[in-house]
């Protein structure tokens, strides 16, 4: 464990794989692979001002709805517009979406969740708001949340954000209820430990092994329920290119222009799987007990 | 003044509430039409779509994960796993769409969008329905055949598997009646938080395949700001979300008979 969590540190500080230790590939060949597929599209979409062959917003009605071809690689939408540009345009922000998420939720959700673990009257009012909001189907919630302030990047992220910090109170949550019937908290207590001490010392490290697995997950979904609200027309506003707009106003023309969906679908697809795969193998990795349960 | 927007949230809240005791869910805003009566026509799609899906996701997730327990740590076991995987990985529309472009597009049998009531015979309303549960069965699969999987690794290094196999036992009459009944505690969990996800799912997918449910009314409902319609929606939800919850811990006791309460 101590082992693997070293490998995970490396990755992490080095890059996403600068010269992986001996052994990683064999050992942990998901995250491996997920990490490159994942590092590749990073790259793609940092370096999309060099990489685009056209302006993303370009209008060029002339060539409305080309199928790919060698001057447009991914075909034209219905403005004659770069769907290659847009898309790797587009990746920014969907990924921005998914890292600001997946950290956001994950710093709001330990906090909220280290309280609740350790207080008992915190917790019964904190678990409640959090059942209520869990209760209503995520991408429902977000829409919602959507409705009520004006859209824009940021109110996206805020509005996932909400819906996804339940997620990872009840899972700090869970993992502090345990540690703190550990004999080493009791014992932390007996000597005198204040309570803020024994949270941030003892028990806060102990939590974040899951918690760096859970985000990885909630980044994955966070970009998937973005390119949602998008579609259905309550996500990022249409002047912004995310994968989910692409797709969104290349709707009405699929039967025509079908790449104008797929093409930006199947990168968020390729995208969200490399970090599932990361998720799955950290999961591994860290914890080897879940991971065969799992 | 009918609306009652003039006083302050909390009587709002109480008004509201006292009404649904008499089951009066308000009036849309929109429409002017009674939230209950547009909630009692858009409910038959929705839960047409909500029972076959399930059948779906459960006829394909449960034998992956049964097969790829029994096969555990060989190509078949990654091979089914990771076609799962990205299967979850997809946005619901993406299947979709996918699924429309390669059999309703190039193949006349499907039906490229749109609902067909129970009323109009069930081949008609069969055939509409194969694609959206199709759709949404293999976004949430992944979920639940990756418990099966694991609930079957657990019991199957169990010592009474052993003895059954010593027996002589075929692999069908070992994984079905034996590993399988005793492994279906964390499945069914895990089938019940499946339905509760879907309920988001039919929201998406009921908007791509043109579906007049109560995922769509809801949709439009919030895109017009009509704050009646999507109260009512969200009290829906959250209360099937409860039952359902309810009928699993209940199952429990079916499926497990040391379960007591």
């Amino acid at each position: 464990m101590t082992d693997a969590l070293q490998h995970v540190r490396l990755a992490g500080e080095a890059g996403v794989l600068a010269p992986p230790p001996r052994g990683v590939l064999r050992r942990y060949p998901m995250v491996v692979l997920g990490g490159l597929l994942f590092a590749v599209v990073l790259l793609v979409t940092l370096a999309a001002p060099w990489l685009a062959s056209h302006d993303p917003q370009e209008i060029d009605p002339i060539a409305r709805l080309r199928p790919p071809s060698a001057e447009h690689l991914l075909g034209t939408d219905a403005l004659g517009r770069d769907v290659w540009s847009r898309t790797i345009y587009g990746g920014r922000i969907s990924l921005l979406v998914g890292l600001l998420v997946g950290l956001l939720a994950s710093a709001i959700g330990l906090a909220i969740g280290l309280i609740s673990g350790y207080s008992r009257v915190a917790d019964a009012i904190v678990m409640r708001v959090m059942d209520g909001l869990m209760s209503i189907p995520a991408i429902l919630l977000a829409i919602a949340l959507m409705s009520v302030i004006r859209a824009s990047i940021l109110t996206v992220i805020i509005a996932i954000t909400v819906v996804e910090i339940p997620r990872v109170v009840r899972l700090v949550r869970s993992v502090v209820l345990t540690l703190r019937e550990q004999a080493y908290v009791e014992a932390a207590v007996i000597a005198g430990t204040r309570p803020a001490r024994i949270v941030f010392k003892h028990i806060l490290p102990n939590t974040l092994a899951p918690l760096i697995v859970q985000t990885t997950y909630i980044c994955a979904a966070a970009m998937l329920v973005e390119s949602i609200l998008s579609f259905l027309g309550a996500g990022t506003p249409p002047e912004v290119p995310s994968w989910g707009n692409i797709m969104a106003e290349g709707r009405t023309f699929f039967q025509i222009a079908p790449w104008l969906i797929l093409s930006p679908g199947l990168l968020l697809g390729a995208t969200v799987l490399a970090i599932n795969l990361v998720g799955d193998g950290l999961r591994g990795a860290l914890d080897p007990r879940i991971a065969r349960r799992m | 003044m009918k609306l009652g927007l003039d006083r302050p949230l909390y009587q709002q809240f109480a008004v509201w509430l006292g009404s649904l005791l008499s089951g009066d869910l308000g009036v849309s805003i929109f429409s002017n039409q009674p939230v209950t009566r547009l909630l009692a026509q858009r409910m038959e799609p929705t839960i047409s779509l909500t029972i076959t899906t399930t059948i779906v996701m459960v006829l394909l997730a449960v034998p992956i994960g049964v097969i790829a327990a029994w096969r555990a740590d060989t190509w078949i076991d990654h091979a089914v796993m990771t076609l799962a995987v990205l299967g979850f990985s997809l946005p619901i529309f993406v299947v979709a769409y996918l699924l429309i472009y390669g059999l309703a597009m190039t193949w006349d049998f499907f039906p490229v969008q749109g609902y067909a009531p129970l009323g109009d015979g069930i081949g008609a309303w069969a055939k509409h329905l194969v694609l959206p549960s199709l759709t949404l069965g293999l976004s949430f699969m992944a979920l639940i055949a990756r418990i099966t999987r694991a609930s079957m690794l657990e019991v199957l290094s169990q010592d009474f598997i052993r003895t059954a196999r010593s027996k002589g036992l075929g692999p069908r009459q070992l994984l079905i009646d034996h590993a399988l009944a005793n492994a279906a505690v964390p499945i069914v969990t895990i089938i019940g938080v499946g339905v509760a996800l879907l309920l988001g799912g039919v929201v998406v997918t009921e908007s791509v395949f043109a579906i007049p449910g109560i995922g769509r009314l809801v949709v439009d409902a919030i895109l017009t700001r009509d704050y009646p319609v999507i109260q009512g929606v969200l009290l829906i939800f959250s209360g099937v979300y409860v039952v359902l919850n309810l009928i699993i811990d209940l199952l429990y006791v079916v499926l497990d008979p040391r379960i007591r309460y």
